[in-house]
This record gives C-alpha cells, structure tokens and sequence, in this order.
C-alpha cells in the first residue's frame, strides 16, 4: 500500500511517500496513524496530535474510522489552506 | 434550468487572464444574463512575505474541486462554471484562484461562488508555506476554524 505525505507531516516524515506492508490487525484509518506514530521518532513527531491529521483513500476524504481494506494509495496531510 | 453544464477546472502553475476567462464562459451566448468571478490574491500585509508556496496533491486536487464543481451545478442553475487553482510559488499581489459563476439571474451565480469558495479554503488539498522577505521560511500557514464554519453553513439541514 502506498502512502503519501503533505506539507507538514511530509517535512517530519522526512518523505514524500513509501510503499508499506501492514501487519495484521490494521483495519482503520485510525489503526493506521496508531501503527504509524509507532514507527520512529519523525513518525511520532509528525502524527503526535492524530485527530488534526486528514486523510485520502484513493484521493477521497475519509473520516478516522474509515476502513482501509483495498485502499491503494492513502494520504496524510494537515487542514487544508488552500483557496 | 440548464441540463449539462460541465464544469472547467483547471490545476496549473501559470497565471491566469480573468477578462479571457469570463469572455470563454460567456462568448457566443445570449442565454446569460450574470457572471459572478472571485479572485483570491497573494497578500502581504506587513511587507514580511516575499512569496507563498502552493503545494497541492495532484490528482486529487482535480478530483475534489471536482467533486464541489458538480455539487455546485446540481445545486445551482448554472450555465458555466470555470474554476482555476495555481500551485508553486506566489508572490505578493498575484492571483491565486478564480471562480467564475455564469447564470440566467444574478442570484445562482453569487451562491455558487460563494459556496466554491468556502468548499474551496476547507476540501481542496492545498497548503501554503510562507516564505519571508529576509529569506527565512516563515512555516506553513494555519488552517482557520472560521473557514470550517463558512462551508458548514451550506450544509443542508438534517445531514
């Protein structure tokens, strides 16, 4: 599964994206972040306040609770400022 | 009420031509009677920016502007929608984005865009990184909860 980064979470990440291999159990959007904020001191940094990151399951906004399963590309990004 | 109007949206770097984009809508049409266009700028206010950089998800970018043109039209009897958002480096008074709402009465067109507007600034996957006059980076710049509030407001009741 592909995952991509933006802006401030991408900086902290230290990547723009990376392809992973869940291990079993991961079943939600939140179980993600979970994972993934236990992965290394830059994911720690970048996820440290899960509820203000955002996602995209194949370029659609998702809520936390959103399941993962046949996701092929999964975004992380913070509050949007476009416009 | 107009069937199919399919809207233009536009993801570039380069600069975009208002008048160009108003006469694209309205050329060769008797039918409109209003055309309502929002500009969004780059703005300085204490001469410390020397330019705002526009990343953006591309792809999904498209996609979800997209998503809200249509929402638009279903929702409004629109005869064009044109939407045009610029990534990359922006300097003080230059565009960023553009709106423009084509309709038989003024009405449909000022909601639209308004409602493209705030859909805009909460759903479209842009971030804006400051870059400062004295060549620092100035970060990237806060989400406003007021925006989040703006487009709740055009949530229908009961959803």
């Amino acid at each position: 599964m592909r995952l991509i980064y933006f802006a401030w979470v991408r900086e902290r990440i230290g990547k723009p994206e990376e392809d992973v291999e869940l291990p079993a159990g991961i079943e939600t959007v939140a179980d993600l972040l979970r994972w993934l904020k236990s992965r290394g001191e830059e994911y720690e940094n970048a996820l440290q306040y899960p509820d203000v990151i955002r996602v995209a399951i194949n370029q659609e906004h998702v809520g936390h609770r959103e399941k993962i399963a046949g996701a092929r590309e999964i975004a992380l990004f913070p509050p949007m400022t476009g416009g | 009420m107009a069937g199919a109007v399919v809207p233009a949206i536009r993801i570039q770097g380069e600069d975009f031509d208002v008048a160009a984009e108003i006469a694209g809508l309205t050329r060769g049409r008797a039918d409109i009677g209003a055309v309502v266009t929002f500009s969004g700028l780059c703005r300085d206010e204490q001469g410390a920016l020397s330019a705002l950089e526009l990343e953006h998800y591309p792809g999904m970018a498209e996609a979800e502007i997209g998503r809200i043109a249509a929402e638009a039209v279903e929702r409004w009897p629109l005869q064009g929608l044109t939407v045009i958002h610029r990534h990359g480096k922006i300097a003080p008074g230059e565009n960023i984005v553009l709106v423009v709402a084509a309709s038989a009465h003024r009405q449909a067109a000022f909601e639209a865009a308004n409602f493209l507007m705030d859909y805009l600034k909460s759903r479209a996957p842009f971030w804006k990184k400051e870059h400062l006059a004295d060549g620092s980076e100035g970060g990237w710049v806060e989400a406003k909860e007021a925006d989040d509030h703006a487009a709740d407001r055009w949530t229908k009741s009961g959803e």
